[in-house]
């Protein structure tokens, strides 16, 4: 009895101090960020319209060519009808869009990546994207059910050096995680996506499948991977410090703002550049289509230093 | 819209503006401004509204649309302090075509000369001012004309819908007033579009054609997700069974530069003005810019 017992203190003490050494390099392994500073601000805006306009010609034009996105769209046959609204509006306007899917489905293209693990599936994707990005600079994640304006994206990231890490959304806070909400899609760097595939190797820190006693969710699956290389989440948000990326449904925004700030509902609701919503239905998604890329009053030009085209055979924009 | 005259309508210009940078550098910036008709195309926008709905639908319109019109007038059975013009008629849907002949008369005596045109407009109507002042800016206000959807049944020549709002050149308006003085135009009807429409046709008032120039529409009697979400060619569903031109559904249904939805709540109201004046993507190069010089000579 008596050996039982010391047998079991000395392996208590053993594993504390055990955790204690490991929690100990983890700490000096997350604390090494690479050159630069910017992974210390956690909010992140565009340039400003005034430095804008003051740069030459060539330097937009370096801009415009590598302002150039990749769109994940994470889909499953479940969300059928949201997949399709996606491939006929939004994901247009993206310089190259992958549907990536758990199982195939006959009225729609897609990857096939034969994944039931939401987890798993979302590696895979960032894997292919990855290896087929060509000369793409940036990478976006979202399922079919957010939708997102690419144009204001890229005016977000227009003045961020890919090369650099940057792993960009709605920011949400879980214990000491700063994670970037997955609903209101996920924005990555060309470096971030190269650390993240060498991460994918450790299954110690970036397990593919998780522990069987719980799932977390791979927003923050992901977000824990990316920390592990020194990336951190930063909330995108315009120059009026208004969040850019939403997971809430335009209705669902402006009828909080008529209750929050009935005098100013408009204003004080959502920014003119916002880049994501979620929530809508396969109609209202139509009709935001509109709203973004065609209604609007005559006579009101705006002159922004660069221009997008718009995509070859479309209709509803 | 589409004008019996071929016209090149000039609708930039451009202003050159010097600055002195330093003292010895000038330097000149070629610059485009925004149109602004709304000296040109004066429209006077009166809402038909009631007590009951000023807090739940009007004082969005006041808060939204309603101060783009050189003039607004919010008219209902009381006058209040919203402001309200009060009718001097009894509520109820059985009383509006008389609403709308007291608020012509109105209008008729106190303002005849303070627009040139008159748009008569439902208070869950959202209307684009900028894009019916540019609609109307090719026509001349002095001629007997009223535009907006063009609906086919009760009514020979046909009648504009009641809801997606109407308007009325300043010579329409004088000639509505003159029926009603003169007993050619009597209260025969109690729905409002169809007893204007009739009168429009006995004062010799001609329908003019409110599509832009791809032959879209702009203005709606219901909201954008009746019409826009893509159908599968099907059978008219029963909100298109009275119009003049042949509907098409799907994004085709509406032009860029739409005037009006209707049947819009709050909510959709906020809504529409973030879509129009808000919401935008950044450096997007707009397919649709009519009035710019290469397509003029296209369309003539």
């Amino acid at each position: 009895m008596m050996s039982e017992g010391s047998s079991f203190m000395k392996g208590l003490i053993l594993g504390g101090i055990f955790c204690l050494v490991m929690s100990f390099f983890e700490t000096f392994n997350s604390g090494t960020h690479s050159e630069g500073h910017e992974h210390l601000h956690h909010h992140l805006k565009p340039v400003s319209k005034d430095e804008l306009q003051k740069l030459s010609e060539s330097q937009m034009s370096d801009w415009t060519l590598q302002v150039r996105v990749y769109c994940l769209i994470m889909v499953t046959p479940k969300l059928l009808v949201h997949w399709a609204t996606a491939n006929d509006t939004w994901s247009k306007h993206c310089d190259k869009s992958v549907f990536y899917t758990s199982e195939s489905s006959k009225a729609l293209e897609a990857i096939d990546l034969q994944e039931q693990d939401e987890w798993a599936r979302l590696r895979k994707a960032i894997k292919h994207a990855y290896e087929n990005a060509g000369d793409l600079r940036w990478f976006f994640v979202a399922r079919p059910t957010t939708y997102a304006i690419i144009e204001n994206l890229k005016y977000l990231v227009l003045d961020k050096d890919p090369s650099q890490p940057f792993y960009i959304g709605h920011t949400e806070k879980s214990g000491e995680l700063d994670y970037v909400e997955y609903d209101s899609g996920i924005v990555l760097s060309y470096e971030a996506m190269r650390r993240l595939i060498e991460i994918f190797k450790d299954e110690d820190r970036c397990p593919e499948r998780g522990h069987a006693l719980w799932k977390t969710p791979e927003e923050k699956q992901l977000a824990t991977c990316l920390k592990y290389t020194g990336v951190f989440a930063e909330n995108g948000e315009d120059a009026q410090g208004k969040g850019l990326f939403n997971k809430k449904s335009v209705s669902s925004l402006i009828s909080d703002s008529m209750g929050q700030n009935p005098a100013d509902v408009v204003e004080a609701c959502c920014s003119d550049m916002a880049i994501t919503f979620g929530g809508m239905s396969p109609s209202q998604i139509q009709v935001l289509m509109y709203g973004v890329y065609r209604l609007r009053p005559y006579g009101h030009d705006f002159h922004d230093s660069l221009t997008f085209l718009p995509p070859n055979d479309s209709d509803n924009d | 819209f589409y004008s019996l005259h071929a016209e090149n309508v000039h609708t930039t210009h451009s202003i050159h503006t010097a600055e002195i940078l330093n003292s010895n550098i000038l330097i000149v910036k070629n610059r485009r401004a925004a149109l602004d008709l709304s000296q040109k195309v004066r429209v006077l926008c009166w809402v038909m509204t009631q007590p009951q709905h000023l807090k739940s639908r009007t004082q969005h319109i006041r808060a939204t649309w309603g101060k783009r019109c050189n003039i607004v007038l919010y008219m209902s059975s009381e006058a209040s302090d919203f402001p309200t013009v009060g009718l001097n008629v009894l509520e109820g849907r059985s009383q509006l075509y008389w609403k709308t002949i007291r608020a012509f008369q109105h209008i008729h005596m106190h303002h005849l000369d303070d627009a040139d045109w008159f748009l008569k407009a439902d208070d869950d109507t959202f209307v684009v001012l900028e894009n019916l002042r540019y609609g109307l800016s090719k026509h001349n206000a002095e001629e007997p004309l009223y535009f907006g959807r063009r609906f086919t049944p009760f009514v020979a020549q046909g009648y504009m819908s009641g809801g997606a709002g109407y308007v009325l050149s300043k010579e329409a308006l004088r000639r509505f007033v003159k029926g009603f003085a003169d007993g050619l135009c009597t209260h025969n009807t109690e729905i409002e579009d169809i007893g204007l429409g009739k009168c429009m046709e006995t004062m010799k008032v001609q329908l003019g054609d409110s599509r832009d120039v791809l032959g879209r529409q702009t203005f709606h009697p219901y909201p954008p997700n009746n019409y826009l979400p893509r159908q599968l060619p099907r059978p008219r569903p029963w909100y298109l069974l009275y119009e003049h031109y042949h509907p098409v559904e799907g994004p085709g249904c509406c032009s860029d530069l739409a005037i009006s939805f209707h049947y819009i709540d709050a909510v959709q109201m906020h809504t529409l003005e973030y879509y129009t004046y808000h919401l935008r993507p950044f450096g997007y190069k707009y397919r649709f810019n009519p009035g710019e010089r290469s397509e003029n000579r296209n369309n003539s």
